[in-house]
C-alpha cells in the first residue's frame, strides 16, 4: 500500500508546496505502515523528493502535458493511484490542485477533504481536521470512502526532512483527445514576482495609504523581504491594485509565515482571510483599528513615517544577516 | 443559451461563528443568510448573458424551505425561475450529485457556481458536478464570454491568469472578477414584486449518500494580546520578528 502524492513543479522545479505535501504523505504512510509514491509531470531532477520522504517517483514525461490541464492531469493521477493501489492521495491547495481535486475525487470515487491543517487524527475511521468558515473555525471530518483525498493547506504542516532514496520510474498514462477538451490558449504569469500562494512573507496595504501612487514603499518592503504584495478589498475595488492581490474572505486566503498589514483597519472579512498567517504585524495610526486585536505585533503610527524608516532598518538587518 | 446558476445559502460574511449541540452544528441563531458571494458574481454575469445574448437564467439550490428567501432574492435580481432540491446539504459530493441531476435533466448549456461557499469552503461542488455530467469545467473563473457553442474563460492561477476555451456544456467555478464588485446587481422594488410571481419549483432529492461527515467543530484558540512597539523604536520590532517569531 502506498500513499500517493501529487508533487507540483514549475519549469521542472518543485514548488515548496510539493515538498510540504511530500512531508505530509510520509507521516501518513508511517501511520499506516506504507510507502510514499510521488507523481510528477515533466520534472527534471526528482532527487529532492527523496529528502522529504518519497520512496518512489512516477515521472510523467509528455509534451502534451507541458501545460497544466486539470482533466488530463486528474486522469493521469487516477491511473497512478490505481497502479499503486493507493488508498490515500495527498495534494496541495494551489490553484491547480484545487482545480483538479474534485475531478480526481469523482474518478476515484473518493471522499475529498480540502483545507486540511493537520495529520489525520485517526486512520480508521479516517478523520482529519480542516479549516472552515474562512479560518474562523475547524471541522473534524470523517471520510467514509475506501479511497481518500487529502488537500493540505499551504504552510499548515511545514517541511520535514526524511531522507530516503527515491527510485524513479517513467510512467505513461493513457490519455485521449477527450481529456484535453478544455484548451489552454495562453498563460499570463509574472515569473519574476513572488505569488501570494507561495510567499513566506506578505506585505499588504489598505485604504490608509490614500492612493495607488503611495505603493512604492510597500513594494520596496516586499523587495527587501522577498515578499509578495497584497491589498485589502476596498483597495482592489477602487482599482488601486489588481484583483489578484485582494486577500480576504472573497479574495485570496493567506497562509504565509508573516503578514504585514499597513493602513488596513481589519474588517472581519479581511481578518478571516489572513487568520492562517502565522505571525501578523499591523501598522496603523488608529489604535482602535480592529486589526490590533488580531495581530501579534503592532505599531501605532503614521504609515508614511513608519514604513520608510522600517524599510531602512530592514535593509540594515538584511545586510547584516545575509 | 440556457444558464443554471447554483446558489448556496450562507451566513453573511460578518456573522459570528458559533456551534451548538455539543459543537456538532452551526448555530444559526441571529445569523443573516445571503447568496454566497462567489455565486453572486456568477449570477450577475448570467444576467449580462440574459440581457445581451437572450439567455434564460434559472437558479438552483439544495436546502430546506428556510433557504427560499435566498432563492427569491436571486429571482428579484432577475433570474427567470428557481429550483430547490429539498434536502439537507450533507456534503459536497451529495450536493454536486443533486445539482448535476437538475443540470442534466434541464439540458443547461452553461452552469455557473461559485468557486467555493464561504461557509464550508469545500470548493468541490462545481468540479464534481462537471465530472458527473461529463461536462467541461473551468475553476476560479474571472472572465467569461460565450459565442455559439464555445466559451472563452479566464482562470485565475497562482501569480497570474490563463485563457481557456471549451465547448458547452460547461461548468464554471466563479468568483470576483466575473463581474466587478460595483456592478453586482441589487434587487430593486420592481424585481422584488416580480419575484413573488416567478416559479419556485421544489423537487425531491435523488438518493445519494454522503462520502464524508462532520464529527465536530472547533474554534481556534483565543489569541494573545498584541505586543505594541513604539514607532520610534523599530529595532525592537525587527528583533521580535527575528528572535521571537522567527519570521524574518
Amino acid at each position: 500500500m502506498s500513499v500517493l502524492v501529487y508533487t507540483e513543479s514549475e519549469e521542472g522545479k518543485f514548488k515548496k508546496a510539493a515538498l510540504e505535501v511530500a512531508s505530509y504523505a510520509r507521516e501518513v504512510a508511517a501511520k499506516e505502515g506504507g510507502s510514499v509514491t510521488a507523481v510528477t509531470f515533466n520534472a527534471e531532477d526528482t532527487s529532492e523528493l527523496g529528502q522529504y520522504g518519497v520512496d518512489k517517483v512516477l515521472n510523467i514525461k509528455s509534451e502534451k502535458l507541458s501545460k497544466f490541464n486539470a482533466e488530463a492531469y486528474a486522469y493521469a493521477l487516477k491511473q497512478a493511484a490505481e497502479k499503486e493501489g493507493s488508498k490515500v492521495v495527498v495534494l496541495s491547495q494551489s490553484a491547480n490542485s484545487k482545480y483538479l481535486a474534485p475531478l480526481l475525487a469523482v474518478q476515484l470515487n473518493a471522499g475529498y477533504a480540502p483545507n486540511v491543517v493537520a495529520l489525520p487524527e485517526s486512520t480508521d475511521p479516517f478523520t482529519v481536521k480542516r479549516s472552515v468558515f474562512t479560518n474562523k473555525a475547524f471541522n473534524l471530518l470523517q471520510i467514509n470512502t475506501e479511497v481518500k483525498i487529502v488537500g493540505v493547506s499551504q504552510n499548515a504542516f511545514g517541511l520535514k526532512e526524511n531522507k530516503a532514496e527515491a527510485t524513479v520510474e517513467e510512467f505513461s498514462p493513457s490519455l485521449s483527445e477527450e481529456d484535453f477538451s478544455v484548451n489552454v490558449e495562453s498563460v499570463d504569469k509574472a515569473t519574476d514576482k513572488v505569488t501570494i500562494a507561495d510567499a513566506e512573507i506578505i506585505v499588504s496595504g489598505g485604504r490608509g495609504l490614500k492612493g495607488p501612487e503611495n505603493w512604492g514603499m510597500i513594494e520596496e518592503m516586499a523587495e527587501i523581504l522577498g515578499a509578495a504584495t497584497a491589498c485589502s478589498k476596498p483597495v482592489s475595488d477602487m482599482g488601486w491594485r489588481p484583483h489578484s492581490e485582494h486577500v480576504g474572505q472573497t479574495g485570496k486566503p493567506v497562509a504565509s509565515n508573516l503578514y504585514i498589514a499597513i493602513g488596513i483597519s481589519g474588517a472581519i472579512q479581511h481578518l478571516a482571510g489572513v487568520n492562517a498567517a502565522k505571525t501578523k504585524v499591523v501598522i496603523n495610526n488608529d489604535p482602535e483599528a480592529p486589526f490590533f486585536k488580531a495581530a501579534d505585533y503592532g505599531v501605532v503610527g503614521d504609515a508614511f513615517e513608519v514604513v520608510p524608516r522600517l524599510n531602512e532598518k530592514l535593509k540594515e538587518f538584511k545586510a547584516k544577516n545575509a | 443559451m440556457k444558464i443554471l446558476v447554483c446558489i448556496s445559502h450562507v451566513p453573511d460574511t460578518t456573522s459570528k461563528i458559533n456551534f451548538t449541540d455539543g459543537d456538532s452544528k452551526f448555530d444559526t441563531a441571529g445569523v443573516q443568510f445571503v447568496i454566497n458571494p462567489n455565486d453572486e458574481f456568477g449570477l450577475t454575469r448570467a444576467m449580462w448573458f440574459k440581457e445581451k445574448q437572450g439567455a434564460t437564467v434559472d437558479v438552483v439550490n439544495v436546502g430546506g424551505a428556510e433557504t427560499e428567501p435566498t432563492l427569491r432574492k436571486a429571482l428579484a435580481i432577475g433570474a427567470d425561475s428557481a429550483i430547490r432540491v429539498d434536502a439537507t446539504p450533507t456534503d459536497g459530493f451529495f450536493v454536486a450529485k443533486q445539482l448535476a441531476k437538475v443540470a442534466k435533466e434541464g439540458n443547461y448549456d452553461l452552469i455557473i457556481a461559485g468557486r467555493e461557499s464561504i461557509d464550508y469552503n469545500g470548493g468541490m461542488v462545481p468540479g464534481m458536478m462537471a465530472a458527473f455530467m461529463d461536462a467541461n469545467f473551468v475553476n476560479t473563473c474571472i472572465g467569461l464570454e460565450v459565442e455559439g457553442d464555445t466559451a472563452t474563460a479566464i482562470r485565475e492561477i497562482d501569480g497570474g491568469k490563463e485563457t481557456l476555451t471549451a465547448k458547452l456544456p460547461l461548468v464554471i467555478g466563479g468568483q470576483k472578477g466575473l463581474v466587478q464588485e460595483k456592478d453586482l446587481k441589487i434587487p430593486n422594488m420592481r424585481g422584488i414584486m416580480q419575484a413573488r410571481k416567478k416559479p419556485l419549483n421544489v423537487v425531491e432529492a435523488e438518493d445519494a449518500s454522503a462520502q464524508t461527515e462532520t464529527k465536530k467543530f472547533e474554534k481556534p484558540d483565543p489569541k494573545g494580546e498584541v505586543k505594541l512597539v513604539d514607532p520610534d523604536n523599530l529595532d525592537e520590532l525587527i528583533d521580535l520578528l527575528h528572535n521571537e517569531a522567527k519570521a524574518i
